[in-house]
Formats: structure tokens, C-alpha cells, sequence
């Protein structure tokens, strides 16, 4: 299993398909505490990734990186609202740190702590507020906390990670963002973003495994 | 859902189709139908040397921004998704258009979407030269204002920022000026909504959020999203008192002073209506005694079908009463 420019391919195609068939429960989360959009604005962005994709022919020498920005101007152009900016940073940074053929498990760590910087600077929200930071901030942390293992465990140990977070999330009250309008009342909600960011890290594995 | 749509993915692209034409002589549509990024501009162009105005969000809150391009208003509009903010890429084109020379205002609502794609909207068009100024409206009182929430919404308040800040463009004041001018607008504005009935986002094709029958979410903003307390129905009156007494609060309006009174619909109430909650809302002013100098009675920031309305009050001295009475050529106001 080698994590290079083709897995970032399908990892866009495998986050589109995840998406694709869990927009409705993404879009049900956000009617609770936001506006009621989030799957909806996220599958048409990952629509456009894989027709972006389809269109643009890999390069015998494409980089995970090259694949990583092309996802996030992508998903910048097309998302919208909140999750547009936020995912598209944290995609254009993660492409900063692994302009190279293959990641080995130190670069699956850092694409994830890129990530999370660029989420956190765009949005300035920390962990704790109910965002997509209680899902990126636990993945990266257990990313670095598994180095040394295998790449694929990594992912693994970064989705796991991701998945509780966002679990986490449910009896949160929220700060940031449009569930902060809802004060105590955005308790026992799960935050859509959260748990779309553990739904992408799950397709990073997924394609990881694929052979 | 009900609604006179073909294809509800195609809803806001259609309905900018049918807006170009039938407002030609005051906007040009940029990017339907795939053609690039979708943008609204003020027909002819730039202004040359005069301040340009942009301003934008979701859809779904006509006539907002659109029905706002033309003389003595905004130069450019950008159109989201419903109610999703739009994209740096449809932004910064539109900071293009808008630029005569002088720079360009952009007025952002504060809602975390809008924020953050303007933002980066804005570092682009920067570096392509153009110079921009951001003014952020804040003017709703339900929420509050703290650490602890993403800030005050920009709601119905937009309205009072652009017409006011078009007038000071369009008596040639600079960048800095026409920043400054759209900064007291802010800092004298407030509003706050009900909802009555929630509405349906067209791609969705259910309700935003669940209303009981005899429910009312007092506090919302333009998507239905709450900030205060969802209560019992109850009578015009007292719904108007739960409205307006905060934004006056809030605002500290005293004894003596001017306002312009703004009943603004949801785009699910009758006219008729809104007069009533106009009528109590003066009545209940008066009692203050603070004079009503300026009206506006309509929907336009609304919230797709949703029954509702929202209160602003924006507190007025003589040049803000000025500019409100220069005149203004668009598609949904003209005097």
C-alpha cells in the first residue's frame, strides 16, 4: 500500500461517494443546529472534485500535493458557506506539505497537522466550540501519537480518532458558528462538520486499502 | 414543496435568468448556466472614480443583494447558493467590476460563511490591485454579542448600510469616507425577527427547522435560525413589543431622538400585516418619545416563504437622514 498521488485520487473519488450517500444525514444534522444545507453544499463541491479530477489526466510525475490543491481550490469555488473555506484551507495546506510522489507516516502526520492549522487560522475556533476542530484536532493528534507505525495504520489510528471526535461533539454547547445562535440549545446535537471531516478521513483509509 | 421551479438544483440560476431581463437597463448577469462564476454588476459598468459598492450572500433572501444594484446603491452583487454564502471565485470578480478607480466597499452580513469567503475574496482582488475596504453589519440584538457566539448576525440592517453608503459613494466621497459613513450606519442600527412558519430551502425539500402550529421563534435570523426563545403564539401587539422594546434598548434611543422605522417581511406575510406591526411599533415608539422621521415598510430581506417579519431601528441625524433621502435607482427601491 503506497500512499502516493494515485490514492489522493482516491481519496477524492472514495470522499465523494461517502459524501454522495450521506448527504441527507449531513443536511438533517445541520437542520438541527444550523441552517440545513452541509451535505448538500459538500457533495456538490465533491462532485466537482471528481469531474475536476476526470479532466485533468495524472502526470507520470504528479505529487500528492498537486492532487490535494486541485481538490482544495475546488472545493473553495464550489461549497460555499462556512465548510467551503475551512475544507479548502485545510486542503490547500495539507497540499504545502506533501508536494512529493509518496507519503511516508511522518507526512501523513504532517498533512494532518497542516490541515488542522489551516482550519483553526481561517476559523479561529479551538477545540471544545463544536466545530470541525473537535474532529481534525483529535485526528492529528493521534496521527502523531501512532508515527511510527504503518501509514495505513496512521490513517486508521487518525479516522478513529476523528469519529469519536465528532461523536464527542453531541453534548457540546456551541461557540462558533451558526450553532452558537442556538446557545444550550445546540446540546445533544452532533456537529455536521465534525462529523464530515470524520467521514473524509474514513475515505482517506478506504483508499488507502484499496489496492 | 410546492414551489415554481423546473429543477430545484437550477432555482437560483433560473431566477437570475428571468431578474437580467427584466432589469437590463440596471444589471448585467455574469456566469449562468456554467458559463463561470456568477456575479450581478450594475449595467455599463464601473463607475469611473466613484467608490464601488459590493455586496453578497445567499440566495433565497430577495430582493437582497441584487434587487440593490443600480445608481445611488451597490455596484455588484454576489449571489450564493440558498442561503449559502458565495465563493471567493464569484467574490472577487465582482470587487473588479464594482472598482472605478477609487477602491471598493465591501459590505459582509457577520455570518461565519460570509465572513470567511469575502475574507479570502478579498486577500485575491488585493493582490490584483484593487483596493478594498470591508464593513461588517452586525445589527441583530437576539444574539448575543460575546465569546461565546460567532457575533451579532447582519440582517436587516444591510439594507439602511447600502442604501446609506451608496449615497455617500455616489456624492463622491472616498474610500475612507464612504468606509466611515457605512461604519455609523452600523453603529446605529438594530433589528430583530420572528418566525411565524419556517420555509424550504428548494434543493432540500423540507422545512429549515421544525415550528409547532402554535409556536413562534422570537429572535431569528434571515434563515430561520434561532437567537432568543421559542414561545406560544400570540397577538401582533405583543409580539411587536417583544421585538421592538430590545432593539430600542439595545440601541439606546431616548427621548427626543429621530428614527426611521423599518418593518421588514419575511417574504411569507402579507403586506397588510406588516402594517399592523408597523402601526404598533410607532405607537410604541411615540410612547418613548422618539419621532419616526423615515419608513420603510416591505419584504426585502427575506427568507424564501417564511412567515415573519424583523424590526429595525436605525437612529438618524442629519446626514444619515440625507443620504437615505438621495435619490436611488434599482430594482427594488427608487426614489
Amino acid at each position: 500500500m503506497t500512499l502516493d498521488a494515485a490514492w489522493a485520487r482516491r481519496w477524492a473519488a472514495q470522499a465523494a461517494a461517502t459524501v454522495a450517500a450521506a448527504k441527507d444525514d449531513l443536511t438533517e444534522l445541520d437542520r438541527q443546529i444550523g441552517d440545513g444545507d452541509h451535505g448538500h453544499n459538500l457533495d456538490r463541491g465533491f462532485r466537482a472534485v471528481v469531474a475536476k479530477l476526470d479532466a485533468t489526466p495524472a502526470a507520470a510525475d504528479e505529487t500528492v500535493g498537486a492532487v490535494l490543491k486541485l481538490v482544495a481550490t475546488t472545493l473553495m469555488s464550489t461549497v460555499g458557506g462556512a465548510a467551503g473555506p475551512l475544507y479548502g484551507t485545510a486542503f490547500l495546506r495539507a497540499a504545502k506539505v506533501t508536494d512529493r510522489e509518496e507519503l511516508d507516516a511522518p507526512a501523513v502526520v504532517a498533512l494532518l497537522e497542516a490541515a488542522v492549522e489551516g482550519i483553526t487560522a481561517r476559523g479561529h475556533a479551538t477545540t471544545g466550540e463544536k466545530t470541525m476542530v473537535d474532529a481534525w484536532q483529535p485526528a492529528a493528534e493521534a496521527a502523531a501519537g501512532a508515527d511510527g507505525a504503518t501509514t495505513l495504520a496512521v490513517l486508521e489510528a487518525a479516522a478513529a480518532a476523528a469519529d469519536a471526535g465528532a461523536t464527542a461533539t453531541i453534548p457540546l454547547v456551541a461557540t462558533k458558528g451558526r450553532a452558537s445562535y442556538l446557545g444550550e440549545r445546540s446540546a445533544g446535537h452532533e456537529d455536521p462538520g465534525a462529523r464530515s471531516t470524520a467521514l473524509l478521513l474514513a475515505a482517506a483509509v478506504a483508499a488507502a486499502e484499496e489496492p | 414543496m410546492k414551489k415554481l421551479l423546473d429543477d430545484p438544483e437550477n432555482a437560483v440560476d433560473d431566477s437570475l435568468t428571468g431578474f437580467a431581463a427584466a432589469h437590463a437597463d440596471l444589471v448585467e448577469v455574469h456566469g449562468l448556466h456554467g458559463a463561470g462564476p456568477v456575479f450581478v454588476s450594475r449595467a455599463g459598468g464601473a463607475v469611473a472614480g466613484k467608490v464601488g459598492l459590493v455586496s453578497g450572500g445567499g440566495s433565497g433572501h430577495e430582493p437582497l443583494h441584487a434587487g440593490f444594484v443600480g445608481a445611488g446603491m451597490l455596484d455588484a452583487a454576489v449571489p450564493g447558493a440558498v442561503f449559502t454564502s458565495p465563493t471567493p471565485d464569484q467574490i472577487t470578480p465582482a470587487i473588479q467590476a464594482a472598482d472605478g478607480g477609487a477602491g471598493v466597499l465591501a459590505i459582509v452580513k457577520n455570518y461565519t460563511g460570509d465572513v470567511l469567503n469575502f475574507e479570502t475574496a478579498v486577500e485575491l482582488a488585493e493582490a490584483e490591485d484593487v483596493q478594498v475596504a470591508t464593513v461588517l453589519v452586525n445589527d441583530d440584538v437576539a444574539v448575543e454579542d460575546s465569546l461565546y457566539t460567532a457575533g451579532r448576525r447582519g440582517v436587516a440592517g444591510t439594507v439602511m448600510v447600502e442604501k446609506i453608503a451608496g449615497a455617500a459613494a455616489a456624492r463622491g466621497d472616498d474610500l475612507a469616507g464612504v468606509q466611515a459613513v457605512a461604519e455609523r450606519v452600523v453603529a446605529n442600527v438594530r433589528s430583530m425577527g420572528v418566525a411565524l412558519a419556517a420555509c424550504t430551502v428548494p434543493h432540500v425539500g423540507k422545512p429549515s427547522f421544525d415550528l409547532g402550529e402554535g409556536e413562534i421563534e422570537i429572535g431569528i435570523g434571515i434563515h430561520g435560525e434561532p437567537g432568543r426563545q421559542r414561545i406560544a403564539m400570540t397577538s401582533a401587539s405583543e409580539i411587536t413589543r417583544l421585538l421592538l422594546e430590545p432593539v430600542a434598548d439595545d440601541l439606546h434611543v431616548a427621548s427626543g431622538e429621530r428614527v426611521l422605522l423599518f418593518v421588514n417581511g419575511m417574504g411569507g406575510t402579507p403586506q397588510s400585516e406588516l402594517y399592523v406591526v408597523y402601526g404598533r411599533a410607532r405607537a410604541l415608539l411615540e410612547e418613548r418619545g422618539v419621532t419616526v422621521a423615515r419608513s420603510l415598510v416591505g419584504n426585502y430581506v427575506t427568507s424564501l416563504e417564511m412567515q415573519g417579519a424583523s424590526i429595525t431601528l436605525l437612529r438618524l441625524d442629519d446626514e444619515l437622514e440625507q443620504l437615505w433621502d438621495a435619490p436611488v435607482h434599482t430594482a427594488a427601491m427608487h426614489w
